[in-house]
């Protein structure tokens, strides 16, 4: 029988909330690593047992862990994101330059075919690549030795590299994401790039059709239509059907088209989720309703999807990396607040139940289907 | 033999539960004893100084007989106490507050 495994990173801990293909009832393990920031952790699509995790604290630094046994135990990997040569400069807020400094790791990225292979994406802006099973980390120094390296800019969050897809039917091809500089594009798996930003406006930057220099919050592709992209920007909700050469609009009807995640449905390409912030300064749901909006045409046009979700007095956010499909039908869709609720509704968004309520401010969201 | 006492997250991270006790060769320092450390403990590299320079992590701190040792130079002789094993030397995550 399938059953789904929700893998939750916050602010003190992980968790990992588990249930079968029902979706009703659901077992809680965690805190995993408690009092540390998990910022991310995810499963191997080649070997669901393998899951690798970002452990962090101010005090201690960057810790990778991983599992060989589906979270029941952990070990301690490889930490060392070591620059590889010139580490060089880039723009800080107040226009100087400044060199690249670690900071963290804001998201891991197994391999689509083999556990031992895995990315990262870290802060200060670079893509880095396991091939040991993350015991060592090698920079992928094409990023961030691009000509226009010098000009990307840390958002308030900080200049981190947030989200990485890899293309599964064109081999070699992975799209990164960075806050503030924009979408990049490796097709020969990541030893070259080009910013793929054409169509992206953000008035808020000098040149609001700038190359680079875009504050893009979140990306997200259908594995069976890898060149449709859709993307959650700092404002506006953005889609491009030739794998990031151009973009547009679909903003349509939302209420505000601030946000940080965007994901697709399982099954229906065309079928993709946002929730609405009210502003880039009001990092909160406006008019105090939680409510995720589904577009079944590729956007332009919205619903809003409530049922289950508090409608009054509620004042959370949800961050780039905490929404998740599944892969069941219908299809599971998971998200996780500042609030520390984590939510899942198991048709589609059509009504949702919280699966706890009380965790620390929720960072990440990534699901396994087991079947 | 050098008592190192850790914080209760690097504890954690080590697997060890109270003092950790190291063979450290004469003159003892705080680099010689990290180095030590980390030998023995490898999951520690990286989150008391940093892994490339060896700088202390800035909210990492070392005390020991009632001293604050955190800004002596990493190869200053510890203290005689610590040394012949009378006294830890206390690796402590600073009071920084956070989130």
């Amino acid at each position: 029988m399938s059953s789904v495994r929700v893998l939750v990173g916050t602010r003190k801990g992980a968790f990992v909330l588990t249930s079968d293909g029902a979706r009703k009832q659901w077992d809680v393990s965690g805190p995993h690593f408690g009092g540390w920031e998990i910022y991310h952790l995810k499963g191997s699509p080649a070997d669901p047992n393998r899951l690798y995790a970002s452990q962090s604290s101010g005090w201690f630094g960057q810790v990778i862990q991983r599992s060989n046994d589906a979270g029941r135990t952990w070990e301690t990997v490889g930490n060392k994101f070591a620059y590889e040569g010139a580490v060089g400069n880039h723009l800080w807020y107040d226009g100087t330059q400044r060199p690249w400094e670690f900071t963290r790791v804001w998201h891991l990225e197994p391999s689509l075919n083999d556990p031992d292979t895995v990315y990262a994406g870290i802060q200060d802006a670079a893509l880095f690549r396991s091939t040991d099973g993350g015991q060592t980390w090698q920079e992928l120094t094409g990023l961030r030795q691009h000509t226009s390296a010098p000009a990307w800019q840390p958002g308030a969050g900080g200049m981190c590299l947030h989200t990485i897809l890899l293309d599964p039917k064109h081999p070699g091809r992975i799209f990164v994401a960075i806050s503030a500089a924009g979408t990049f594009r490796s097709d020969d798996s990541g030893t070259s790039w080009q910013p793929v930003n054409r169509g992206l406006r953000s008035e808020q930057i000098p040149d609001p059709t700038a190359e680079v220099g875009h504050c893009v919050h979140r990306i997200a592709m259908h594995g069976s239509r890898p060149d449709v992209l859709f993307m959650q920007k700092h404002w506006d909700v953005m889609r491009s059907d030739d794998a990031g050469q151009t973009w547009r609009e679909v903003s349509g009807n939302l209420p505000t088209d601030f946000g940080f995640p965007i994901d697709v449905h399982a099954h229906e390409p065309e079928t993709i989720y946002v929730v609405p912030i009210k502003s880039d300064s009001e990092h909160y749901v406006p008019d105090g309703k939680l409510r995720v909006y589904r577009s079944r045409t590729g956007g332009h046009e919205w619903e809003a999807l409530t049922e289950g979700l508090p409608q009054r007095n509620c004042y959370v956010n949800v961050l780039r990396d905490a929404m998740s499909v599944d892969g069941l039908d219908p299809c599971g869709v998971y998200f996780g607040t500042t609030g520390g609720q984590v939510y899942v509704s198991a048709d589609a968004g059509n009504s949702w139940s919280a699966i706890v309520r009380d965790l620390p401010s929720v960072v990440s969201v990534e699901v396994q289907t087991l079947s | 033999m050098i008592r190192v006492t850790l914080p209760a997250h690097l504890r954690t991270l080590a697997h060890v539960q109270g003092e950790v006790k190291l063979d450290v060769a004469e003159p003892a320092t705080q680099r010689s004893v990290l180095d030590a450390l980390e030998v023995n403990y490898p999951m520690l590299r990286g989150t008391i100084r940093d892994q490339a320079t060896k700088e202390r992590r800035a909210f990492v701190r070392f005390f020991a007989c009632q001293e604050d040792l955190s800004n002596d130079s990493p190869d200053a002789p510890l203290p005689e106490a610590v040394v012949n094993g009378a006294e830890p030397l206390m690796i402590v995550g600073a009071m920084a507050g956070g989130a």
